[in-house]
């Protein structure tokens, strides 16, 4: 990884949260230990009880705040180098959100995110920005993420432009036209519009883009779901591929079960904010043992006209609460059917349940229901 | 809307026997005029529907699936949509070929139409009760007091909760869900014959969208309506579907009972479709894709439109358009339903 230069003006952004004043030597030794790399199988990012809270206000001039949007609401997690973690869950259940903030395109209510030990959410400045080097983005609709008025080129080349360290400025056209020939476009297209591509491409293109820096982890917000069918498929073996030649690890989030299963090694279950539910893809799928997951997964419709009679399906009844007023205790209880006067109470905690503390079986894995309880939906007959 | 003119044969009303089809769609064609061409985005679809049963129209956008059902409901923009040929009979009677105001008696009281977009397909400024309502003022001519009574009897149909309470409410102030379920209850509000659902689920969420997909089945089978089910989405078409007909670049690749398709697909298109849905053994393995892109309208490919992805194509595939062939079992009997347009089907269903 290219070093950054001395001389580079540090940015002037005020810091807004109340963060000790950073000085030039704790700034450096930041950078530095960003350039380490993490052995595979080690946490290179770690989400501690991170919050997001977005404030309501009322009046005009003098803003009263009256409430929050809990949106992502204590949520915790490990990504490990070179794997990858799914997230599944509702719209507005906090997925998004959470995607922003590991970008630090948000600024987090409370908690921590380390990378590479470092708490992302109080760097700013030279140090922010070799995070942002080696976190990257791909964006859900590429129909919108992409400037009409530049060309594939410029899309690609502007992160040069923005990390200059990263690329010699001779260089970077051929180093486009590289990226181009990974992703699996003619590089004869540099000069082209996004408009002349379809969306597979565009989607191709803005892979392209996260993979400009040779970043670490990409974190992948419903980056299929605005594709045709027969398309899905070609991109996501792109992200397999990319994933092995570049050893990166993927925050893949999505609301199509199924896919997420295919290329996630670990998943995780939001609901209203919080994690309900996080463990492999073998555990969650055929042992899972939160409720909602249940219903998600039962919810879901499997391509077999022959398990449609005798498939157990859980239909929720209700809609999914408003982050703004969330339930007390647990926040599914409103639709679950096992709820009692605990789950009112009492918020379940995200751990593995007493119950299968000693055993070693799959049903052991973090779940933050009081009665989680093993049931397998999905090969239910 | 253009009045074709009535001195055309109009095949006589059918006898309408318990067997006859409720909607019969004929070699319909629906081309598109434009600065840059003429776009033919329905070529020759075939298709029918009975009471009481469910027809999945599969496909990617842009194959024509949306087009040839704007078509049925008679709601394309003419110009620039044109229709040069084809036939859709409703109970026999060949709708493009009947007077605008006959047509429109028919739209939304026998044939209606459920959108993908809620959000957008409700009017933002009118509460829902008097959207409901509309149906009946304008259809049956009742009072405004008495439409909001029907108004209000028809969301407890559809289970919304505390209807009473919610008739004057405005769209936006209903979630997603709840949205989509007006709309089922605007399209149910005069019992028709046929429901034509556009992608209804595919805004949802899948917990909503399988509460949805059950509102719709239990409704279809009480009111034993003819439903035409148009979507992308291969499991949602595995759980409610009787048969289904694949549309590729305008026209109807292949058509099959619902059992048959999963287990036997007759086309390339279909069985790459049905190949590259991720399965549990596939893990880690790389996903089956149909490489390339969906044809461009403007210039569809000579031959088979499939051609260009397909895995099989040979040298008579560009050159000679495949008609829609009867699919048989390998020894000659008949498999009643099954059509494919393929030249090599027999090599794709049975190896």
């Amino acid at each position: 990884m290219a070093e950054i230069r001395k001389d580079e003006a540090v940015d002037a952004t005020p810091n807004v949260t109340e963060v000790d004043v950073v000085d030039a030597a704790t700034e450096d030794a930041a950078v530095v230990a960003l350039d380490k790399r993490v052995d595979r199988g080690e946490p290179i990012l770690q989400v501690r009880n991170l919050k997001k809270h977005f404030p309501l206000t009322q009046g005009v001039l003098f803003k009263r705040q009256i409430g929050a949007v809990k949106a992502v609401d204590g949520v915790s997690f490990d990504l490990y180098q070179g794997e990858t973690l799914g997230i599944v869950g509702e719209s507005g259940c906090g997925k998004s959100t959470v995607a922003k903030l590991l970008m630090n395109l948000e600024r987090a209510t409370a908690g921590e995110v380390f990378y590479k030990g470092q708490d992302i959410t109080k760097l700013s400045g030279r140090a922010l920005k070799a995070v942002r080097r080696n976190i990257q983005m791909v964006f859900q609709d590429p129909y919108t993420s992409l400037n009409p008025r530049m060309t594939v080129g410029d899309i690609i080349g502007e992160t040069f432009d923005i990390h200059p360290e990263s690329a010699p400025k001779g260089d970077r056209r051929r180093r486009v036209q590289d990226l181009l020939d990974v992703v699996g476009l003619n590089p004869e297209y540099i000069n082209r519009y996004p408009h002349q591509f379809s969306g597979g491409q565009r989607q191709r293109i803005g892979i392209a883009r996260g993979l400009a820096l040779n970043p670490e982890v990409i974190i992948c917000d419903e980056p299929v779901s605005a594709l045709d069918v027969s398309v899905q498929a070609q991109v996501i073996n792109l992200m397999e591929k990319l994933q092995d030649e570049f050893d990166l690890s993927y925050i893949f989030i999505a609301h199509d079960l199924s896919i997420v299963r295919h290329i996630s090694d670990r998943v995780g279950v939001m609901y209203l904010g919080k994690i309900a539910e996080i463990g492999t893809d073998v555990q969650i799928y055929d042992h899972p043992t939160h409720p909602y997951t249940q219903a998600l997964l039962s919810a879901v419709p499997v391509p077999d006209p022959d398990s449609r009679d005798h498939r157990e399906r859980i239909i929720l009844t209700g809609d999914v609460p408003s982050p703004a007023n969330p339930p007390s205790g647990c926040s599914f209880r409103t639709r679950c059917w096992k709820a009692q006067d605990k789950c009112a109470q009492e918020a379940p905690l995200l751990a593995i349940p007493e119950r299968f503390k000693g055993a070693d079986g799959p049903a052991a894995h973090e779940s933050a229901c009081h009665f989680a309880e093993e049931k397998d939906v999905v090969h239910a007959a | 809307m253009t009045i074709i003119d009535q001195t055309a044969s109009v095949p006589g009303p059918s006898d309408g026997g318990a067997d006859a089809p409720l909607l019969e769609v004929r070699d319909l064609h629906v081309e598109f005029h434009t600065r840059d061409g003429v776009v033919r985005a329905v070529n020759g679809v075939n298709y029918s529907v009975s009471a009481g049963e469910t027809l999945a129209v599969l496909g990617e956008s842009g194959s024509g699936k949306s087009v040839t059902a704007q078509a049925i409901m008679g709601i394309l923009d003419m110009p620039p949509a044109k229709i040069p040929q084809g036939e859709i009979l409703f109970r026999g009677q060949d709708m493009l070929r009947m007077a605008a105001d006959e047509r429109r008696k028919l739209r939304g009281a026998k044939i209606a139409m459920i959108f993908q977009d809620a959000l957008s397909s409700l009017n933002p400024v009118l509460s829902v009760g008097y959207q409901l309502g509309e149906m009946f003022r304008v259809h049956q001519g009742l009072s405004k007091k008495e439409a909001k009574a029907r108004s209000i009897e028809l969301m407890d149909r559809v289970k919304i909760p505390a209807a009473a309470a919610r008739v004057n409410d405005y769209p936006h102030q209903f979630s997603g869900g709840m949205r989509q379920r007006i709309m089922i209850a605007m399209a149910l509000a005069l019992e028709p014959d046929l429901i034509i659902a556009d992608e209804p689920t595919t805004a949802l969420d899948v917990t909503v969208q399988a509460q949805v997909m059950d509102l719709l089945a239990e409704l279809q089978r009480e009111y034993h309506m003819g439903l035409i089910l148009i979507t992308h989405d291969l499991g949602v078409v595995a759980d409610v579907a009787d048969k289904i007909a694949v549309m590729y670049a305008g026209r109807i690749v292949e058509q099959a009972p619902v059992h048959e398709l999963y287990k036997r697909p007759a086309h390339p298109y279909t069985r790459g479709l049905l190949d590259s849905i991720p399965r549990l053994d596939q893990k880690g393995q790389e996903l089956y894709a149909i490489q390339g892109l969906p044809p461009n309208l403007l210039r569809t490919p000579s031959g088979c439109a499939f051609n260009p992805r397909c895995p099989k194509a040979q040298d008579i595939c560009r050159t000679d358009t495949p008609p829609l062939f009867e699919v048989t079992e390998p020894d000659g009997s008949a498999l009643p339903g099954r059509r494919s347009a393929c030249h090599f089907w027999k090599e794709t269903i049975h190896g």
